[in-house]
């Protein structure tokens, strides 16, 4: 027994002092919150702080150099009765949602074609990346110029292949301008629908399709109630990215016809920057953007909720 | 690498200090800093000019000489004209960005708190220039006091093919005078793939620069003097609604509702529009480059240019140029040199230099650029000499203060034109814009 006591004591004795910092940390409460902290930091700086001032600018009559009192809802009631408003609410449900539905419907068919085996598989899906690729700055000023309302390629296109025998009005017409910029949308977000969609299939085992060729199950039988089930959760993430990116869509429709013709394409991303940056009435702009929080948040919540009930199912 | 060793460095360093501290003592005893320690800077925000030649002399030779004559370092940023007013807004919430910009139309109006007084510069400038054309003023002047310095007007006049209207017997430099005669000649040209062209679009020049001009032409306007009550919604609005309904279906080339401000340039210069109201930079591109634009027999199309003003309307005959002035921020730490710098580049053997790449394209702020040397040059540019004295301002018959500012940047006038002719009842267009500007003057 004394040996055992006096290797004991000399144990401690080897082992370093600990201060009330190393204790406080080996509380695994502390170190949660500690390892959280640098995470929290930089939500806090760049989500939350513009979020409270966003909801703050909102509430009051401040203009650009001028900081403006609390107000409260007052700018909200006003764009009850704004009609841009309400065009923009509608423009941009209708946008977010058609060109949800193509980009989801073209990427899946582009994930699943890919996801074959051909000669030059990986030169096509790096080209498949592209449009994705170029700033969308970029890629929509050429866009610009496809649709031009007097040197339009597609017009001339179409005109010498004896199509049409006048001129399409691709962006000075209201339907046709939002059918444009749709156009545009789908172009750009299919290549991130297929990519991610791709990444999808991959992970599911071929074995499954096989089986169920074996037991005579055709390809869309084998799709439906094989891979679409499989690949569902997948699915709905990439839909919930796609549709919170294109309801804030600002770049694509400000070059392309900057909310025109007479508000037709205008969305809540670029009429808020007409109020807010335009017209100098930050108040009114910041209401503007946070109008779409509501529906947004609805989406999100939607979507999160069916992501856990597919998983845990 | 040379040696430096410890001898040399305190050597070095106590015939500095010795120095250095002489320095002090005659700083002390003058009261002023050393010259180089005055050396400022002035970084001015523009448009990238339609005239480019202009841009080029600002930024080597005028840059090189305000260096040279107020020992100001002059930086000279030029960005797309539709992104000056993101540039300003976020300046002005984060107190630091350029020290001047120069802004079109009323904008100065919307920045009205967070611009510092230039009313010395402006007096100055204008009493000895002649004075100041009325657009230059009511754009840079908030009533009490100048927010920025008139700096010029892009005059605006119908820019269109004289041999293409001498076919319809307009001969001798002759153009429509009225709407109706303008439509009438429109439809023919329409018919023979050569349609007027305009922008009924979202966009900063060419927009308001036909449709508010258009509107006083029929007698509507948006306020009355008070500056308060709206009195869009009449008689004459509706009318000038109706026609332009009809004039754009006839005459007018249809994709002009997406065109933005280079657009209708595209177009003249391609052949494919007849007539268009713009700033003279079609006529100075095709002067630039005779053989690069020709008519379709093959010669110059600079020598079947000719330029004419809005036509007349039951209302009176009106027009509306873009007028630019330099504001003065008032988060600038560099105000005395800035306003040196505006004093400076304002003044005539300056901005003479500056004036003359332009060509024409812009005018003076002020009347005594009318007398120019310049304007004998080219007939064909006279009728840009005085139009700024014709020139009405939005606003109009009120104040162009923020709220006209805002009416123009919402491009409600322009959307009541261009919703009509998509088909929307005239009455209802009216309405629309009617309501649209009660909103804005009552809030």
């Amino acid at each position: 027994m004394a040996i055992s006591y006096a290797v004991r004591e000399g144990v401690y004795a080897g082992a370093p002092r600990r201060g009330p910092l190393t204790r406080l940390l080996e509380d695994e409460r502390w170190l949660a919150l500690l390892l959280l902290l640098p995470t929290a930091v930089l939500l806090g700086l760049f989500i939350a702080y513009p979020f409270v001032k966003g909801v703050l600018l909102s509430v009051s009559d401040a203009r650009v150099g001028v900081p403006g009192s609390f107000i409260g809802l007052q700018n909200f009631i006003a764009l009850a009765h704004d009609g841009i408003f309400l065009e923009a609410v509608y423009n941009t449900f209708m946008y977010t949602a058609v060109t949800t539905v193509f980009k989801l419907a073209l990427g899946l068919w582009l994930a699943l074609l890919l996801n074959r085996h051909f000669r030059g598989k990986a030169l096509t899906r790096a080209f498949v990346l592209l449009p994705f690729i170029i700033p969308t700055v970029l890629s929509t000023f050429a866009w610009k110029w496809m649709f031009d309302p007097t040197f339009s390629v597609i017009n001339w296109t179409l005109y010498q292949l004896g199509i049409i025998h006048g001129r399409i009005n691709w962006l000075g017409d209201p339907q046709l301008a939002m059918i444009s910029i749709i156009i545009v949308n789908v172009w750009r977000g299919v290549p991130f629908y297929a990519i991610s969609l791709l990444a999808g299939l991959q992970t599911i085992s071929p074995e499954l399709d096989e089986a169920a060729a074996i037991d005579g199950a055709r390809p869309w039988q084998r799709f439906w109630h094989v891979t679409w089930p499989l690949l569902l959760p997948v699915t709905m993430v990439v839909v919930l990215f796609s549709v919170i990116q294109t309801f804030a869509d600002f770049q694509l429709v400000y070059v392309l016809t900057g909310g025109g013709p007479a508000n037709a394409t205008h969305l809540f991303a670029t009429y808020a920057y007409q109020i807010g940056v335009g017209t100098g009435l930050l108040s009114e702009g910041a209401a503007v953007s946070l109008a779409m929080f509501p529906a947004l948040l609805v989406v999100v919540i939607v979507q999160l909720l069916y992501i856990r009930r597919v998983e845990i199912h | 690498m040379a040696r430096f060793d410890r001898r040399s460095f305190l050597k070095l360093s106590g015939s500095g200090a010795v120095a250095a501290s002489a320095g002090m003592a005659g700083i002390l005893a003058s009261g002023r800093a050393p010259a180089y320690a005055q050396a400022t800077s002035v970084h001015w925000l523009r448009w990238a000019d339609f005239v480019p030649a202009s841009d080029q002399l600002l930024k080597g030779e005028i840059a090189a000489e305000c260096e040279k004559a107020l020992g100001v370092k002059l930086t000279i940023e030029t960005i797309n004209a539709n992104d000056i007013q993101a540039r300003v807004t976020s300046s002005i919430q984060s107190g630091s960005g350029p020290d001047i910009v120069c802004v079109l139309n009323n904008w100065a109006q919307l920045y009205g708190e967070s611009l510092a007084d230039v009313s010395d510069v402006a007096e100055a400038l204008g009493k000895s220039q002649g004075g100041f054309y009325e657009t230059s003023k009511v754009v840079a002047h908030d009533g009490k006091r100048w927010i920025a310095v008139p700096w010029s007007v892009v005059g605006l006049q119908i820019a269109y093919r004289k041999s293409w209207f001498e076919e319809l017997g307009y001969t001798n430099g002759k153009f429509p005078e009225t709407w109706e005669a303008l439509r009438e000649a429109g439809k023919k040209l329409k018919a023979m793939g050569r349609p007027v062209g305009q922008t009924l679009g979202h966009t900063f020049g060419d927009a308001p620069a036909f449709t508010y001009p258009y509107l006083w032409s029929w007698g509507g306007r948006e306020v009355e003097p008070d500056g308060k009550t709206v009195v869009l919604d009449s008689k004459e609005t509706v009318e000038s609604v109706k026609f332009m309904v009809g004039f754009w279906k006839d005459s007018l080339d249809e994709g002009g509702l997406a065109w933005d401000d280079s657009s209708n340039n595209r177009a003249f210069l391609s052949g494919s529009c007849s007539a268009t109201n713009n700033g003279a930079s079609i006529y100075i591109e095709a002067l630039r480059k005779p053989d690069a634009y020709k008519t379709e027999k093959g010669g110059p199309l600079k020598d079947d240019i000719l330029h004419a003003p809005l036509p007349k309307g039951p209302g009176g005959q009106f027009s509306f140029h873009v007028p630019f002035s330099n504001m003065l921020m008032s988060y600038s730490k560099n105000q005395k040199g800035a306003k040196e710098f505006l004093s400076w580049i304002s003044s005539k053997p300056v901005f003479d230099k500056w004036f003359v790449t332009q060509k024409g394209f812009s005018v003076g702020p002020t009347t005594d650029w009318e007398k120019h040397k310049l304007w004998d040059a080219d007939p064909v540019m006279l009728p840009y000499r005085s139009a700024a004295r014709t020139g009405r301002f939005a606003g109009y018959a009120g104040p162009s203060g923020r709220k006209a500012a805002e009416v123009v940047t919402k491009y409600i006038l322009t959307d009541m034109y261009a919703k009509a002719v998509q088909g929307m009842p005239p009455d209802a267009a009216v309405k629309w814009a009617h309501g649209e500007l009660a909103r804005i003057y009552g809030a």
